[in-house]
């Protein structure tokens, strides 16, 4: 037991700390508030305090725990609601009311529940470390699989069938350094990743049912995707969109130093939704982390471990799992202000020097694995970048960039014109195209080919509105204008996106590939009526432009018929053209 | 708190700013307050290091005068208190806290810590309830929901005084329930606090509200304080008495210089633009302090004003407090310029908070899309306006002109209204379709064709 000699803010130096070690957890002062250990001088350890540290004094004690900052791992995370370190808001919320007290303890995981344990090994099998050795029916959406810890290997001497507490022996192993008692529950600590047996290439997409993440700027199962954006770009939204709709098997939300009011959005729509795919409610695989921005931010720098390490144990029971952070950049500024405390050396713009070196790591820990249990997993992590002013040259975005593979970048200008998702088209994007190209091709065999072209077309536009600022558009010729007309189709058309509405919030493969298709099936046939030289004013104004611009608001269902009638739309124009 | 008794030394060994170092301490407490007994003058500080038996302080009333030989420090064993009852409505104090209007101190309920707790994520309820501030560009497009935080981007020399006046003299609720208004005024000038309670007063407004002022001549560290007072004095109003609140801050900027002082005087390691890095967590403890509480009958909406130094929507001001609050209300000078009060800037303006609080049952049916074709028109119009302004209003095309007159009679007819008119949110969506007529009824592709014949002017007359 030391005692406190120093407090500045969330960082607390104690005394007589000879017997604690490194990244230990401590509980500091009289109220028992939660901390960690993050250096030591002599005896003197360094304290990062992840509550509020307002009336200690010089003196109070503080106790390690001899743990470093685990999480606990076993039935009953699947649908909980966290805080940075792992205690459940809602048990917080029934002790201490509606205003985070301080010093409480929660236990992470409900003790008291029985779960049906299902064994899928039986006595005497020899079994090894991350092996699933039975099931437990989680939520109706998710098996959890319980493996044998990490460093467990040997015969199995016991297994137990039925209803048992996550802390209840389930099994009993021999291994070779005598015999181990297993239970439902592991701790894992936060700063170390999970093992597992082999990392693998990205190969399928995360299908997100996002048009202009889909189709143009995929990420990968197990991939790695960033999000910079200034306030008001749509950053969070679609963070959301992704957590809703990503057809990954378990989502891990980390709300890190954001808004409340956000985590309460989520808290109260997620229970409603349901999957796209399943027709359960989102929160049976959905688990959140909420350490919202006016919470002690020792416990925010905590918040984004805790997530990961969720994730990568469901990832190892097989699992895809999507990781999303909203924001990465109040991460790292918890570590500047923590780093300041500490008297350390600063980097740039007062980031500590370790900082890109911190980001990559933490990115690091997503992808697609086999797992010691011999099954394939993934981690796909989407981080939220908060650039100050939106500038991306600073040191988060710049570190962020050096590791993520697709880039969505939001645009402040696209949002003032309320174009969403916000994402620029012109400066996104994603190395995963030839990972995800393979799974396409079972939509359209030309898929690759029409993203190119569309992407072309943008592109074409751009330079081509240059010129029409200057000129204006009645000086270009028939071709230039066919393309700005399909050029706008593609942006108000597809990328487009009403995150609000019932029906287009979500756009499966099938569809984004029959919007993208009859677009460009326009164009060619307008491009084909040029060639024929028929009048500009019957080429611009067709009538079937208005059902196209309706095809993202057809429901999933009706869509095969809509979108044959436009197609068949667009094969007669060609034949008989017309105005309006 | 360890300390019961006050313990009171005289062993301050450095001043630096207004930082006091104080030696020889035993039991001082992190972020409690002290007293400084000066020559029968007392100061307040906070206790914001302690190492051994040494003390950091600093020193809300500024340091002048003070020696070190005969200056007294005294601890008093507790964080910074405001005493509440419900008496505080209609009062006036300074930024600590101690009555200025002349009446007795109030007989206090209970005392609360002003640093307050954190709301826990989960006992929160998500702000449904729309606010009619009778201004059309805020309801209309950017409507405030109750228990949200949507400050005010203005400039030096904009109406911002006059809007928040505005807000706060007619801002009700459809269910008929009145708001309490808690102000803080922190750096402000005396005329421009003078015109907030002349107002108030005016408009009966003072009765239902409590008031703290600290002013440009007083100490700028007691501005720390201010608002963290009256959001203190809000959760009592809100959460104890079952009270809706109105929390209007001005101005946030004078708050954050205050913070950048205190930085430079510890010699913390400056972030931009000399500002602290954390800047932002210090921000986030004040802005969060808004919303709902799951059980809980009142509120809390901020309504914060804060003025962009150059009008720079990218200073770290107004950038840390659009990444906290749920929106921005951004006023333009082009437009005060050319007479349009209030001028707000409705493009760049956002409430993250509308799409839930609008529409059937809220407002009307048609008001989101309303919403999205006012905004895509008028966005249209300005484009078309830059445009003109290159190539001439000649070069433009027949549509393209439309959006151009368009958008005049837009700032013209729905964002310019009297400084006294309140219109409600009816009046509001029928000048916005009074506009959209302007327009070719194949252009308002955001609005429901279903809308279109119930409200379009066009349709309703046809209907007669």
């Amino acid at each position: 037991m030391g005692s406190i000699i120093k407090i500045s803010g969330p960082v607390v130096i104690a005394e007589g700390m000879s017997d604690a070690k490194m990244y230990d957890v401590v509980k500091v002062g009289n109220p028992k508030l939660t901390g960690e250990i993050i250096g030591f001088e002599g005896d003197k350890a360094t304290i990062q305090v992840y509550e509020e540290t307002a009336g200690i004094g010089p003196g109070e004690p503080v106790e390690s725990t001899n743990m470093q900052l685990s999480v606990e791992l076993g039935p009953g995370i699947m649908g909980q609601i966290y805080d940075g370190i792992q205690r459940p808001l809602e048990v917080l919320n029934a002790m201490s009311g509606c205003f985070m007290a301080r010093g409480i303890d929660a236990p992470s995981i409900d003790k008291k529940k029985k779960w049906d344990f299902v064994p899928l090994a039986k006595k005497g099998d020899s079994v090894s470390q991350g092996q699933i050795i039975g099931t437990v029916k989680e939520t109706e959406l998710i098996e959890h699989r319980i493996m044998v810890p990490p460093g467990i290997s040997g015969k199995l001497l016991l297994i137990s069938e039925g209803k048992h507490t996550v802390e209840e022996t389930i099994a009993v192993i021999e291994t070779s350094s005598g015999k181990k008692e297993i239970s439902m529950l592991q701790r894992w600590p936060v700063r170390k990743g999970r093992p597992y047996k082999e990392r693998l290439a990205p190969n399928a997409p995360l299908v997100t049912g996002q048009r202009i993440i889909d189709t143009f700027f995929p990420i990968a199962k197990g991939g790695v995707a960033a999000i910079p954006g200034g306030f008001g770009t749509g950053k969070t939204i679609t963070q959301h969109q992704l957590a809703k709709w990503a057809d990954a098997q378990v989502v891990v939300y980390v709300g890190c130093g954001e808004r409340g009011n956000e985590m309460t959005e989520v808290l109260e729509e997620f229970p409603h939704l349901k999957d796209p795919r399943s027709g359960r409610p989102l929160m049976e695989r959905t688990v959140l982390i909420a350490n919202t921005s006016n919470m002690p931010f020792a416990a925010r720098e905590a918040s984004i471990y805790t997530g990961i390490t969720i994730a990568e144990y469901y990832r190892d029971m097989g699992y895809s799992v999507a990781l999303m952070g909203d924001s990465t950049s109040r991460w790292a500024e918890a570590l500047r202000e923590i780093s300041a405390r500490l008297e350390e050396m600063p980097g740039e713009e007062g980031y500590p020097a370790y900082l890109p070196s911190r980001i990559a790591a933490f990115y690091e820990r997503a992808g697609r694995v086999i797992s010691l249990s011999g099954i394939e997993g993934s981690l796909s992590a989407i981080g939220a970048v908060s650039p100050p002013g939106g500038d991306l040259s600073e040191p988060v975005s710049q570190g962020t960039l050096k590791v993520v593979k697709a880039f969505w970048a939001l645009d402040t200008a696209l949002a003032y014109r309320r174009h969403f998702p916000a994402i620029n088209w012109l400066t996104s994007y994603s190395l995963y195209l030839d990972a995800v190209s393979g799974y396409w091709k079972k939509f359209g065999e030309d898929w690759r080919e029409l993203r190119a072209k569309a992407m072309a077309l943008l592109q074409k536009e751009s330079e081509l509105q240059e010129i029409v600022r200057l000129v204006g558009v009645e000086s270009l010729s028939i071709n230039d204008r066919i393309l700005l007309e399909t050029a706008r189709s593609l942006r108000e058309d597809f990328l487009y996106q009403n995150a609000y509405h019932e029906v287009d919030t979500y756009a499966s493969e099938r569809k984004q590939y029959g919007m993208l298709k009859i677009i460009l099936d326009l164009h060619e046939a307008r491009m084909k009526m040029a060639f024929e030289g028929q009048p500009a004013k019957d080429i611009l104004m067709m009538k079937v432009t208005a059902d196209i611009a309706k095809m993202r608001l057809v429901p999933e269902k009706e869509m095969e018929s809509k979108f044959l009638a436009i197609e068949k739309e667009i094969r007669e124009r060609k034949s008989s053209p017309g105005g309006m | 708190m360890a300390a019961s008794v006050a313990k009171e030394y005289k062993t301050v060994s450095s001043v630096s700013g207004p930082l006091l170092v104080v030696e020889k301490v035993s039991g001082a407490t992190y972020g409690e307050i002290v007293e400084i007994i000066h020559q029968g003058e007392t100061r307040r500080g906070k206790v914001l290091e302690v190492n051994r038996d040494r003390a950091l302080v600093q020193v809300f009333e500024g340091t002048s005068g003070i020696d070190l030989p005969k200056t007294r420090v005294r601890f008093m064993g507790k964080g910074i208190e405001l005493p509440v009852s419900e008496d505080i409505l209609g009062r006036i104090f300074d930024g600590f806290g101690t009555p200025i209007d002349g009446k007795p101190a109030i007989i206090p309920d209970k005392s609360l810590d002003i640093n307050g707790s954190p709301i826990n994520p989960y006992s929160r309820d998500y702000p449904l309830d729309f606010i009619q501030t009778g201004i059309s560009s805020i309801d209309g497009l950017n409507t405030l929901i109750r228990g949200q935080k949507l400050p005010i981007f203005s400039g030096a020399g904009l109406p911002h005084p006059q809007i928040a006046a505005q807000i706060a003299k007619y801002a009700k609720v459809r269910d008929g329930s009145q708001f309490a208004i808690v102000f803080a005024a922190m750096g402000i000038t005396f005329e421009e606090a003078n015109f907030f309670i002349q107002s108030f007063k005016d408009s009966g407004a003072i009765e239902h509200s409590v008031m703290f002022i600290n002013l440009a001549d007083d100490p700028a560290i007691e501005r720390i304080a201010t608002p963290r007072m009256a959001l203190t004095a809000a959760e009592y109003l809100a959460f104890e008495k079952e009270m809706h609140v109105l929390v209007i801050m001005s101005d946030m900027t004078n708050y954050c210089e205050a913070l950048r002082e205190i930085a430079a005087a510890r010699k913390e390691v400056p972030g931009r633009r000399g500002y602290p890095g954390y800047m932002y967590t210090d921000l986030a403890t004040i802005y969060e302090r808004a919303g709902r509480i799951h059980g809980k009958k009142g509120s809390i909406t901020q309504l914060p004003i804060l003025t962009m130094p150059d009008d720079d929507i990218t200073h770290p001001i107004p950038d840390l407090t659009g990444y906290i609050t749920e929106g921005q209300i951004l006023l333009s000078r082009p437009l005060h310029r050319s007479g349009v009060y209030p001028p707000i800037d409705v493009l760049p303006s956002l409430s993250r908070l509308k799409d839930r609080g609008i529409g059937k049952g809220k407002t009307r049916e048609d008001h989101s899309d309303v919403l999205n074709q006012l905004y895509a028109a008028y966005a249209s119009g300005k484009e078309a306006r830059d445009l003109a302004a290159i190539l001439g209003e000649t070069a433009l095309s027949p549509l393209d002109l439309n959006f151009l007159k368009f958008a005049a009679a837009f700032e013209k007819k729905f964002v310019s209204q009297g400084a006294e008119e309140d219109r409600t949110i009816e009046q509001t969506l029928d000048i916005g379709w009074e506009l959209l007529s302007m327009l070719p009824e194949e252009e308002l592709k955001r609005v429901k064709p279903e809308n279109i014949a119930k409200y379009h002017p066009a349709h309703m007359q046809n209907k007669k």
